[in-house]
Protein backbone atom coordinates (compact mmCIF):
# COMPACT_ATOMS: atom_id res chain seq x y z
CA UNK A 1 0.00 0.00 0.00
CA UNK A 2 2.87 2.46 0.89
CA UNK A 3 4.83 1.45 -1.93
CA UNK A 4 1.76 2.29 -4.82
CA UNK A 5 1.45 5.79 -2.91
CA UNK A 6 4.65 6.53 -3.66
CA UNK A 7 4.20 5.55 -7.18
CA UNK A 8 1.34 7.80 -7.32
CA UNK A 9 3.08 10.44 -5.27
CA UNK A 10 6.27 10.08 -8.20
CA UNK A 11 3.76 10.11 -11.21
CA UNK A 12 1.75 12.95 -9.78
CA UNK A 13 4.77 15.35 -9.44
CA UNK A 14 6.17 13.77 -12.44
CA UNK A 15 3.44 14.77 -14.03
CA UNK A 16 3.31 18.40 -12.58
CA UNK A 17 6.28 18.89 -13.44
CA UNK A 18 5.74 17.81 -17.27
CA UNK A 19 2.89 20.90 -17.42
CA UNK A 20 4.85 23.49 -15.51
CA UNK A 21 7.99 22.83 -18.16
CA UNK A 22 8.32 25.65 -20.14
CA UNK A 23 7.37 24.71 -23.81
CA UNK A 24 8.98 25.45 -26.93
CA UNK A 25 7.48 27.02 -30.13
CA UNK A 26 8.25 26.44 -33.26
CA UNK A 27 7.78 29.85 -35.51
CA UNK A 28 8.24 28.45 -39.06
CA UNK A 29 4.46 29.05 -40.40
CA UNK A 30 3.22 26.07 -42.91
CA UNK A 31 0.13 28.60 -43.52
CA UNK A 32 2.29 31.48 -44.26
CA UNK A 33 0.75 34.20 -42.49
CA UNK A 34 3.67 35.06 -39.64
CA UNK A 35 4.66 38.40 -40.79
CA UNK A 36 6.73 41.89 -40.04
CA UNK A 37 5.61 44.78 -41.58
CA UNK A 38 7.74 48.22 -42.05
CA UNK A 39 6.39 51.18 -42.89
CA UNK A 40 9.07 54.23 -43.52
CA UNK A 41 7.79 57.80 -44.46
CA UNK A 42 8.67 59.43 -47.44
CA UNK A 43 7.09 62.95 -49.37
CA UNK A 44 4.55 61.15 -52.28
CA UNK A 45 4.28 58.09 -50.71
CA UNK A 46 5.19 56.27 -47.22
CA UNK A 47 7.37 53.08 -48.11
CA UNK A 48 5.80 50.27 -46.91
CA UNK A 49 5.77 46.38 -47.60
CA UNK A 50 6.38 42.92 -45.08
CA UNK A 51 8.11 40.19 -44.58
CA UNK A 52 7.28 36.71 -44.36
CA UNK A 53 10.38 34.41 -44.55
CA UNK A 54 9.98 34.28 -40.62
CA UNK A 55 11.44 31.12 -38.43
CA UNK A 56 13.12 30.79 -34.76
CA UNK A 57 12.13 29.14 -31.77
CA UNK A 58 10.88 30.35 -28.38
CA UNK A 59 10.37 28.86 -25.13
CA UNK A 60 7.30 29.43 -23.10
CA UNK A 61 5.70 28.31 -19.54
CA UNK A 62 2.11 29.40 -19.52
CA UNK A 63 2.77 29.63 -15.67
CA UNK A 64 5.66 31.71 -15.99
CA UNK A 65 5.75 34.00 -18.95
CA UNK A 66 8.71 36.23 -17.45
CA UNK A 67 10.41 33.28 -18.08
CA UNK A 68 10.11 33.91 -22.10
CA UNK A 69 13.68 33.76 -24.08
CA UNK A 70 13.98 33.06 -27.73
CA UNK A 71 15.07 33.91 -31.18
CA UNK A 72 13.07 34.97 -33.89
CA UNK A 73 14.81 35.31 -37.35
CA UNK A 74 13.57 37.05 -40.66
CA UNK A 75 14.99 36.48 -44.11
CA UNK A 76 15.80 39.70 -45.70
CA UNK A 77 15.41 38.36 -48.94
CA UNK A 78 11.94 37.96 -48.15
CA UNK A 79 10.87 41.68 -47.77
CA UNK A 80 8.88 42.88 -50.46
CA UNK A 81 7.61 46.21 -51.34
CA UNK A 82 5.43 46.45 -54.74
CA UNK A 83 7.47 49.20 -56.37
CA UNK A 84 10.30 46.87 -58.34
CA UNK A 85 12.19 49.63 -58.49
CA UNK A 86 11.99 50.28 -54.72
CA UNK A 87 12.62 46.49 -54.02
CA UNK A 88 15.91 46.04 -56.11
CA UNK A 89 17.14 49.41 -54.18
CA UNK A 90 15.92 48.26 -50.85
CA UNK A 91 17.75 44.62 -51.15
CA UNK A 92 21.33 45.95 -52.70
CA UNK A 93 24.34 46.47 -50.86
CA UNK A 94 23.92 50.54 -50.28
CA UNK A 95 20.48 49.54 -48.16
CA UNK A 96 19.98 46.33 -46.42
CA UNK A 97 22.52 44.05 -48.48
CA UNK A 98 20.39 41.14 -48.60
CA UNK A 99 23.29 39.19 -50.24
CA UNK A 100 26.06 39.84 -47.40
CA UNK A 101 23.37 39.73 -44.61
CA UNK A 102 21.11 37.06 -44.84
CA UNK A 103 19.31 37.89 -41.69
CA UNK A 104 17.79 39.96 -39.50
CA UNK A 105 16.92 38.78 -35.94
CA UNK A 106 16.03 39.39 -32.63
CA UNK A 107 16.77 37.84 -29.24
CA UNK A 108 15.29 37.59 -26.09
CA UNK A 109 17.02 37.78 -22.96
CA UNK A 110 14.44 39.03 -20.37
CA UNK A 111 11.26 40.13 -19.92
CA UNK A 112 10.10 43.62 -17.69
CA UNK A 113 6.61 44.21 -16.48
CA UNK A 114 4.90 41.31 -17.03
CA UNK A 115 1.58 41.41 -16.74
CA UNK A 116 -0.84 38.25 -17.49
CA UNK A 117 -4.91 39.05 -17.58
CA UNK A 118 -5.87 35.71 -18.69
CA UNK A 119 -4.77 34.13 -21.60
CA UNK A 120 -2.74 37.23 -22.93
CA UNK A 121 0.43 38.33 -21.27
CA UNK A 122 1.77 41.86 -21.85
CA UNK A 123 5.53 42.19 -21.10
CA UNK A 124 8.80 45.06 -22.37
CA UNK A 125 11.27 42.67 -24.09
CA UNK A 126 14.90 43.01 -24.07
CA UNK A 127 17.01 41.88 -26.53
CA UNK A 128 19.52 41.38 -29.12
CA UNK A 129 18.31 42.82 -32.31
CA UNK A 130 20.65 42.33 -35.45
CA UNK A 131 20.22 44.09 -38.16
CA UNK A 132 22.38 44.29 -41.45
CA UNK A 133 25.44 42.89 -39.27
CA UNK A 134 24.72 45.17 -35.85
CA UNK A 135 23.90 43.87 -33.23
CA UNK A 136 21.77 46.67 -30.70
CA UNK A 137 20.00 45.82 -26.88
CA UNK A 138 16.52 47.13 -27.32
CA UNK A 139 13.64 47.01 -25.37
CA UNK A 140 10.31 46.40 -27.40
CA UNK A 141 6.55 46.05 -26.07
CA UNK A 142 5.25 42.86 -26.85
CA UNK A 143 1.67 40.85 -26.26
CA UNK A 144 1.96 37.00 -26.41
CA UNK A 145 -1.37 34.80 -26.42
CA UNK A 146 -1.52 31.18 -25.31
CA UNK A 147 -3.68 29.57 -27.36
CA UNK A 148 -4.07 25.60 -25.84
CA UNK A 149 -5.00 22.89 -27.79
CA UNK A 150 -5.69 25.12 -30.60
CA UNK A 151 -2.91 23.70 -33.15
CA UNK A 152 -5.53 20.88 -34.32
CA UNK A 153 -7.48 23.81 -35.46
CA UNK A 154 -4.69 24.84 -37.80
CA UNK A 155 -3.03 21.92 -38.70
CA UNK A 156 -5.27 18.85 -39.23
CA UNK A 157 -4.41 15.45 -37.68
CA UNK A 158 -1.67 17.92 -34.84
CA UNK A 159 -2.46 18.52 -30.88
CA UNK A 160 -0.71 21.11 -29.65
CA UNK A 161 -0.88 24.29 -28.47
CA UNK A 162 0.28 27.58 -29.97
CA UNK A 163 1.67 30.77 -28.88
CA UNK A 164 0.78 34.05 -30.91
CA UNK A 165 3.04 37.30 -30.39
CA UNK A 166 2.56 41.21 -31.89
CA UNK A 167 4.72 43.90 -30.91
CA UNK A 168 5.05 47.44 -32.14
CA UNK A 169 7.84 49.00 -32.09
CA UNK A 170 10.51 51.62 -34.22
CA UNK A 171 13.86 51.58 -35.24
CA UNK A 172 16.39 54.27 -36.58
CA UNK A 173 18.04 52.92 -39.63
CA UNK A 174 20.99 54.90 -39.36
CA UNK A 175 21.63 53.04 -36.07
CA UNK A 176 22.55 49.84 -37.70
CA UNK A 177 24.55 51.10 -40.80
CA UNK A 178 21.74 51.99 -43.51
CA UNK A 179 22.81 54.53 -45.35
CA UNK A 180 23.56 56.74 -41.83
CA UNK A 181 22.39 60.41 -42.44
CA UNK A 182 21.96 60.09 -45.94
CA UNK A 183 18.39 59.99 -48.08
CA UNK A 184 16.50 61.19 -44.83
CA UNK A 185 14.55 63.74 -47.45
CA UNK A 186 13.45 60.71 -49.37
CA UNK A 187 13.11 58.01 -46.98
CA UNK A 188 12.63 58.98 -43.20
CA UNK A 189 15.48 57.59 -40.46
CA UNK A 190 12.52 55.44 -38.40
CA UNK A 191 11.58 52.62 -39.60
CA UNK A 192 8.46 51.38 -37.69
CA UNK A 193 7.76 47.69 -37.37
CA UNK A 194 4.83 45.74 -36.45
CA UNK A 195 5.78 42.22 -36.01
CA UNK A 196 2.28 38.96 -36.18
CA UNK A 197 3.51 35.70 -35.87
CA UNK A 198 2.28 32.55 -34.43
CA UNK A 199 4.25 29.19 -33.37
CA UNK A 200 3.82 26.09 -32.58
CA UNK A 201 3.91 23.56 -29.76
CA UNK A 202 3.05 19.74 -30.74
CA UNK A 203 2.65 17.60 -28.24
CA UNK B 1 1.40 65.85 -92.20
CA UNK B 2 4.23 64.41 -90.89
CA UNK B 3 3.63 67.51 -88.41
CA UNK B 4 0.48 65.93 -88.05
CA UNK B 5 1.49 62.26 -87.56
CA UNK B 6 3.68 63.16 -84.68
CA UNK B 7 1.17 65.70 -82.40
CA UNK B 8 -1.95 62.73 -83.21
CA UNK B 9 0.87 60.27 -81.61
CA UNK B 10 1.92 62.77 -78.79
CA UNK B 11 -1.87 63.00 -77.82
CA UNK B 12 -2.52 59.49 -78.28
CA UNK B 13 -0.09 58.22 -76.11
CA UNK B 14 -0.93 61.28 -73.55
CA UNK B 15 -4.45 60.10 -73.31
CA UNK B 16 -4.05 56.59 -73.64
CA UNK B 17 -1.61 56.38 -70.38
CA UNK B 18 -4.29 59.04 -68.36
CA UNK B 19 -7.05 56.44 -69.50
CA UNK B 20 -4.75 53.72 -68.24
CA UNK B 21 -4.05 55.57 -64.86
CA UNK B 22 -7.74 56.08 -64.17
CA UNK B 23 -8.76 53.19 -65.14
CA UNK B 24 -6.62 51.45 -62.59
CA UNK B 25 -7.47 53.38 -59.52
CA UNK B 26 -5.57 56.83 -60.42
CA UNK B 27 -2.98 55.97 -57.83
CA UNK B 28 -1.06 58.92 -56.94
CA UNK B 29 2.09 57.16 -55.57
CA UNK B 30 4.63 55.22 -57.51
CA UNK B 31 3.98 52.77 -60.10
CA UNK B 32 3.71 48.87 -58.45
CA UNK B 33 3.80 45.34 -59.87
CA UNK B 34 2.27 43.87 -56.97
CA UNK B 35 -0.38 44.62 -54.42
CA UNK B 36 -0.99 43.66 -50.94
CA UNK B 37 -3.92 41.58 -50.47
CA UNK B 38 -5.06 41.13 -47.35
CA UNK B 39 -5.59 37.56 -45.32
CA UNK B 40 -6.62 36.66 -42.01
CA UNK B 41 -5.79 33.96 -39.93
CA UNK B 42 -8.81 32.75 -38.20
CA UNK B 43 -7.18 30.51 -35.46
CA UNK B 44 -4.76 33.26 -34.06
CA UNK B 45 -6.39 36.36 -35.47
CA UNK B 46 -3.14 37.47 -37.95
CA UNK B 47 -3.58 39.46 -40.63
CA UNK B 48 -0.20 39.15 -43.68
CA UNK B 49 -0.36 41.02 -46.24
CA UNK B 50 -0.17 38.77 -49.09
CA UNK B 51 1.52 40.93 -52.36
CA UNK B 52 -0.66 39.48 -55.86
CA UNK B 53 1.11 40.48 -59.50
CA UNK B 54 -1.14 43.27 -60.59
CA UNK B 55 0.53 46.03 -62.44
CA UNK B 56 -0.71 50.12 -60.74
CA UNK B 57 0.73 52.59 -62.40
CA UNK B 58 1.54 55.27 -60.49
CA UNK B 59 2.19 58.96 -61.16
CA UNK B 60 5.78 58.47 -62.70
CA UNK B 61 4.21 56.60 -65.25
CA UNK B 62 1.90 59.49 -66.30
CA UNK B 63 5.01 61.42 -66.19
CA UNK B 64 6.84 58.91 -68.22
CA UNK B 65 3.78 59.41 -70.78
CA UNK B 66 3.47 62.79 -70.82
CA UNK B 67 7.11 63.49 -70.92
CA UNK B 68 7.18 61.17 -74.25
CA UNK B 69 4.16 62.96 -75.51
CA UNK B 70 5.42 66.32 -75.17
CA UNK B 71 9.05 64.85 -76.45
CA UNK B 72 6.61 63.94 -79.55
CA UNK B 73 5.03 67.54 -79.71
CA UNK B 74 8.26 68.91 -79.78
CA UNK B 75 9.58 66.89 -82.19
CA UNK B 76 6.77 67.93 -84.64
CA UNK B 77 7.37 71.75 -84.25
CA UNK B 78 11.07 70.81 -85.77
CA UNK B 79 9.48 69.39 -88.93
CA UNK B 80 9.28 72.24 -91.63
CA UNK B 81 5.71 72.27 -93.43
CA UNK B 82 6.56 71.61 -96.95
CA UNK B 83 5.84 75.14 -99.07
CA UNK B 84 4.11 75.42 -101.64
CA UNK B 85 5.75 75.86 -105.22
CA UNK B 86 5.99 79.45 -106.64
CA UNK B 87 4.14 79.70 -109.96
CA UNK B 88 6.97 81.13 -112.41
Amino acid sequence: MKNRLHLFLALASLNCATYAAPQAFDFKDPKGVNNAAFKLDAPLEALSGNATGISGKVTFDPENPAATRGKIVVATSSLHVGNPMQQQHMLSDKWMDAAKYPEISFEATDLKNVRTPGDSTTADVTGTFTLKGVAKEITVPAKLTFLKDKLGQRVPNLKGDLLVIRSNFSIRRSDFGIMPGQMEEKVSDTIELTLSIAGASPR
Amino acid sequence: MSKMVFRAAAMLLFLAALVSWLARGANWGWTKTSVPVQRTDEVTGITVDDYQKRFVPGIDFLGAASLGSGILAGASLLIRSRQPQALS
